[in-house]
């Protein structure tokens, strides 16, 4: 295979200038990292501590294999929103490793309000069951929740993708031979008992978790009866009389352990069907991708100098290098494991993608997944396009994209604008897994393009009343715009509303690219039935 | 020679046999109890034959039973190791008249050294030199005091039917003679069940040399050179070795001389060792040593005279009782370098050598020995073997040759630190504390030197910032990474941004230990013990210089050759504990419920004795771990295994 040489010179003064600025996004985003990772407040922490149970974070690192990776999704879920305390909206989802076994872990944060389901620990919540359908990942769910959280019930409840939606999951995952496994390590109250009682194997843990539909206060106010809540819904009631649950825990440790021995008893096989390689590191470092990316979005550059710091041995086989320029295509490999990869280099144009449809259809022949790295404005423009048939073609791109069976994973590594994010596989074209720079941005268009279209608008109408509109109101009336965009089409604004599956450092893109595939590849691949391709 | 032997024995002896018996292309016949059938002795040789339960009475004393198992088998000869039956004038007499031949000497040879006594006037008789001392019928406290004046004080009471220390009292002036007596006499009935007792003269600094002889049944005796066994516990030998250091010309001359007198004396045949004591107050003098007793079988240290002969003693044994002349004349032996063992057991030195028992999970000796010396490991034993309570605790003999002492010792002492077990406690690092004390080093042994210096030899090291930071990376269950190109085994401890730490909770020595650990990128993990100093370790056996073996509720560490054993938190036993709904106390080992103190329904307070167990012939008092009020408790009389419930408290 060719190896990619790099034309940049990491000594170069723009390089260092490159590097200095990505770093500080990433340190940014670290350091908030840090924030939502420690969960609800000192003193809920606190509280929930001193009744012997282990926070949500320590569950899960007792619960993985000792040394195994964490493939975190919703990270930063309701950054921002609710008033800006929901970290990672109550619940942490993401796959590890338990037994050997790739699996889907959601764990409810009680330290959060209670650990009760806000809209996006909703849409969390079947994200990350909607990883484990479509990757056969089996389940396990650390229950420590309220339920739906009250006051934002009518955007919890009653929809299709609405709380109930969890359980239709469960069942539907369960049928489909993907093992669904609770372990209740708190209060698990009303709708949130469908969870374990839905589950395949269940673990309640005594003295702490309870189980059941209403809790004594309702009770009371219903029938009158005076009952405590472990009486009512404990682990001893659930293991020995009413068979709701199947495991009696003494403690947190004791419980992860159980949920440790139903993984090992799963009888379970990873069966990679592709043909793998040695592993290999790039022969560029992999860091040196912070020197790589221009602080301005706009600002063109090579993008097989990603691609030369992401691939194993940093060698790439390029389909069709002459045609289509401003898309690459080519093979190579990742940790061993083949991939096709469809790379922005500039615009699209009808070539570009006739030939990124070409390219998807051969990966799908030959069953090899796909990474698309995304930076891109959209669609060239102009009447000789329209002409040209660009809608048509991109729309070949498109059809080719939607319907490729084979795990897709996409990486915003720069722009995300308008219909270049369907053609590079963006969420609407479901992915496998999703994830963004930093630097990222996204939005149906840029933001200068936006605030120019907009005043254009306002110009007309202005004039049109024959008034007059200077380039000081104009400007005026831009900045509020620009501001909008560059708020809505941050990462985090991304990450906060799970429009993706998470920020990550641009230096690991090669390390989560490998979890993604080699996790989605727990799922054979199928055969993929294009649609028709407007010719 | 023979086509088909018996061996009467068990554990490393009996694979010391099977050895040199498929060496010299000699049939071998196991025997084994209930408890040994998966034993290597077992598997070592050509065939087995079950004799009975686990307890020895039951199954390597039936010697009617053995018997009948060489006959079924066709095993021509019984070789009776050491132990056991090996002398045992009775059964020699059986095995004889069943038409087999015993592989040792005679029944009258072994009833001649039997009675210590009597041995020693036969020895007088002989013309071999015997302790001053009195072992005449009288035991009126007259005459024994008078005699113990005439030998001259200090003097030793020993009982006649003795051996292991009871029933001895040294005394040093006339005026506590009567109560001494007194004293001996009572251990001495308690533990023989005759209080008579002989009075001798006491050896201040004394030295347990003993030679090696060989006779045949022509008529020829030779020595093998003497071995120095002074190192020695409560008259248990620890380290043995050959030639004795400082051994003069003349001294060995002189006890060879008596050693070979004393086996022609009885027409000795087969392997047997002639034991003296010897005063090292002055240095080794001809005129300053005494015969005690001759063993008359193959002991356990035989193979340091191997060592330094370059004779294989049991093939000598099975030539001689094949009918064969001795293969060498005594000018045909010779003497080369110095050779130690160091016996190896199952014990914890540091409560006063308690026995122990258990699975020995994890086994490893070292193979390879400095240039110039050698290793050899005599066990009966492999990883995952128990060592049971039914029988001597010992693991293995470490043994090792150099040129000289020095060397050798050192080899010794770098064998036994390099001697890894874990399952049970062992006295490895006592052994490798004495293989390197300086008085022992320069030769200056004495039978006292370990009693003197206990507290010194048997102080357990704690362990080192690194040992605890290993063993905490053990008990998360974290192994080697496997070699896979898949990146869910690859890229450890990837994460987004912060890797998680996870959280291992040990304890040693009843210390808890917490500490933090996180995978690197690399394959190790940083682990970070609370209040302790960080490490950067790799799972498995990839640290310089340390090995761990994890096992159920258990981690060792083995660095710089010392062990430490950590305790580990099982979720599922501590689950099952406290399943039972009441706080329980349970049987460290199997044993025996001796005494019993308390009764159900009273009420106890924490450290009050509850009951006396009985074990590996020792007995122990278990407390209460804690006040309240007893449920339930063992009777009297009971035998219980490891882990039954002795004492149950109220809730």
């Amino acid at each position: 295979m060719p190896t990619l040489h790099s034309q940049l010179s990491p000594s170069s003064e723009s390089f260092k200038a490159n590097a200095a600025r990505l770093r500080t996004l990433v340190a940014d985003i670290s350091e908030k990292a840090t924030t939502v990772e420690r969960g609800g407040s000192e003193e809920a922490r606190k509280r929930h501590a001193s009744r012997g149970k282990l926070l949500p974070r320590e569950r899960l690192a007792q619960l993985l294999d000792a040394g195994s990776p964490f493939l975190e999704v919703g990270q930063f879920a309701a950054w921002g929103l609710y008033g800006g305390d929901i970290a990672s909206a109550g619940v942490i989802a993401g796959v590890g490793r338990v037994e050997g076994t790739e699996v889907m872990v959601v764990v409810n944060d009680a330290t959060v309000k209670g650990g009760t389901y806000y809209p996006l620990t909703v849409k969390k919540h079947l994200r990350a069951q909607e990883i484990a359908l479509q990757n056969n990942l089996p389940c396990i769910y650390l229950v420590d929740s309220g339920g739906a959280n009250l006051p934002n019930q009518d955007e919890v409840f009653p929809d299709r993708d609405h709380f109930g939606r969890i359980f239709f999951n469960q069942a539907n995952m369960s049928a489909a031979g993907i093992p669904q496994i609770a372990c209740v390590m708190g209060s698990c109250t009303a709708g949130g008992a469908y969870v374990p009682a839905m589950s395949d194997e269940t673990v309640m843990v005594r003295n702490q978790a309870t189980i059941f539909l209403a809790g004594p206060p309702l009770v009371k106010a219903a029938t009158g009866e005076d009952v405590s809540a472990e009486e009512l819904g404990g682990a001893d009631l659930h293991t020995r009389v009413s068979g709701v649950a199947d495991h009696y825990a003494v403690d947190d440790e004791h419980a992860l352990a159980i949920v440790r021995r139903i993984v090992k008893n799963l009888n379970r096989k990873k069966d990679i069907g592709l043909v793998l390689k040695k592993s290999i590191p790039p022969v560029h470092a992999p860091e040196e991708v912070y020197g790589v990316i221009p602080a301005d979005l706009r600002q063109p550059y090579d993008v097989r100098e990603v691609i030369a710091r992401t691939v194993d041995g940093s060698e790439f086989d390029e389909f069709k290098q002459n045609y289509g320029t401003t898309l690459v295509t080519g093979f190579a490999h990742i940790h061993g494991m083949p991939v096709g990869i469809i790379a922005n280099n500039g615009v699209l144009f009808s070539e570009s993608a006739l030939k990124g449809a070409h390219f998807i259809e051969l990966c799908c022949q030959r069953k090899i997944p796909l990474v698309f790295l995304q930076n891109i404005t959209g669609f060239m423009v102009g009447a000789k396009y329209e002409a040209g048939g660009i809608a048509k073609d991109g729309a070949k791109l498109v059809t080719a994209v939607a319907t490729a069976q084979v795990p897709k994973v996409t990486i915003i590594i720069g722009g995300s604008f308008g219909a270049g994010n369907y053609g590079m596989c963006g969420r609407a074209y479901s992915p496998r897994f999703l994830w963004m720079w930093p630097n990222a941005r996204i939005s149906v268009m840029g933001g200068e393009q936006a605030a120019t279209v907009l005043a254009m608008v306002k110009r007309e109408g202005i004039e049109r009343k024959g008034g007059s509109w200077s380039k000081e109101e104009e400007a005026e009336f831009r900045a509020p715009i620009l501001e909008k965009y560059e708020r809505e089409g941050h990462p985090l604004y991304s990450s906060a509303r799970l429009w993706d599956d998470g920020i990550i450092d641009p230096a690991k893109t090669r390390e989560v690219l490998a979890l993604s595939l080699s996790a989605a590849l727990n799922a054979p691949v199928a055969d993929t039935k294009f649609g028709v391709f407007r010719m | 020679m023979f086509s088909k032997i018996l061996i009467a024995n068990r554990g490393e002896i009996a694979c010391r046999v099977i050895h040199t018996a498929r060496k010299m292309g000699v049939k071998t016949v196991a025997v084994y109890s209930d408890a040994d059938a998966r034993a290597l002795h077992v598997s070592m040789a050509d065939e087995a034959v079950h004799i009975g339960g686990s307890p020895v009475a039951e199954s390597y004393l039936r010697g009617d039973v053995i018997i009948a198992a060489a006959k079924a088998t066709g095993a021509q000869a019984i070789h009776p190791g050491y132990g056991f039956l090996s002398e045992n004038p009775g059964f020699v007499d059986q095995v004889t008249q069943a038409g087999l031949v015993f592989i040792g000497p005679s029944a009258d040879s072994i009833r001649a050294m039997g009675l210590k006594d009597a041995a020693k006037r036969l020895m007088e008789k002989a013309g071999v030199p015997v302790v001053p001392g009195y072992h005449g019928e009288a035991q009126e406290i007259v005459i024994l005091a008078t005699k113990a004046r005439e030998i001259g004080y200090p003097v030793l009471i020993k009982a006649r039917a003795g051996g292991g220390g009871k029933g001895m009292r040294r005394v040093d002036h006339p005026d506590d003679f009567a109560d001494a007596l007194s004293g001996a006499r009572r251990e001495a009935k308690a533990a023989f069940g005759d209080d008579r007792v002989l009075v001798e003269k006491y050896v201040d600094k004394p030295r347990h040399i003993e030679v090696q002889v060989f006779g045949d049944n022509f008529g020829n005796a030779v020595h093998l050179f003497e071995r120095d066994c002074s190192a020695q516990r409560r008259h248990q030998k620890v380290i043995e070795e050959a030639p004795a250091p400082g051994m003069t010309a003349e001294l060995r001359a002189a006890m060879t001389e008596a050693a070979v007198k004393a086996a022609k004396a009885i027409g000795y045949s087969g392997a047997g060792t002639i034991e003296f004591i010897v005063d090292a107050s002055d240095g080794l003098k001809p005129d300053r040593f005494w015969f005690m007793e001759m063993n008359t079988r193959l002991q356990v240290e035989h193979p340091v005279t191997e060592m330094v002969t370059g004779i294989d003693l049991v093939e000598w044994q099975l030539r001689v009782a094949a009918g064969e002349e001795l293969p060498l004349a005594q000018d045909g032996i010779g003497l080369d370098g110095h050779a130690f063992e160091a016996r190896l057991y199952a014990e914890d030195p540091a409560k006063g050598f308690l026995p122990a028992i258990g699975t020995l999970h994890h086994l490893s000796f070292p193979a390879e020995a400095a240039p110039g010396t050698e290793i050899r490991i005599e066990t009966g034993v492999r990883q995952g073997d128990a060592i049971s309570p039914f029988y001597d605790p010992m693991i293995a003999k470490v043994v090792t040759h150099g040129p000289d002492r020095a060397s050798a010792l050192e080899a010794l002492a770098d064998a036994v630190s390099r001697t890894e077990v874990a399952g049970s406690t062992t006295n490895a690092a006592f052994l490798a504390a004495l293989a390197r004390d300086a008085d022992f080093a320069s030769g200056d042994v004495d039978t006292g030197l370990i009693g003197r210096k206990q507290d010194e030899l048997t102080t357990m090291a704690a362990p080192g910032s690194r040992a605890i930071a290993l063993a905490a990376l053990a008990a998360t269950g974290a192994t080697a990474s496997e070699a896979s190109d898949d990146p869910w085994s690859g890229l450890t401890g990837y994460a987004h941004f912060n890797p998680l730490a996870r959280r291992a909770t040990l304890s040693f020595g009843g210390v808890d230990i917490v500490a933090h650990i996180t995978a690197r990128p690399d394959g190790r993990f940083d682990v970070r013990p609370d209040g302790g100093e960080a490490f950067v370790l790799a799972a498995g056996a990839a640290n310089a210089g340390a090995t761990v073996a994890a096992w159920p509720g258990h981690v060792t560490v083995f660095e710089n050759g010392r062990s430490f054993d950590f305790t580990i938190s099982d979720p599922f036993a501590r689950a099952a504990e406290i399943g039972e709904g009441t706080s329980s106390m349970r049987a460290p080992m199997p044993g025996l419920v001796k005494l019993v103190r308390a009764a159900k329904g009273d009420k106890v307070t924490k450290g009050q004795p509850l009951l006396v167990l009985e074990a590996m012939k020792m007995e122990h008092t278990i407390t209460a771990t804690h006040d309240g009020v007893i449920s339930e408790i063992a009777t009297e009389g009971s035998q219980v295994t490891d882990g039954t419930v002795l004492v149950r408290f109220e809730d």
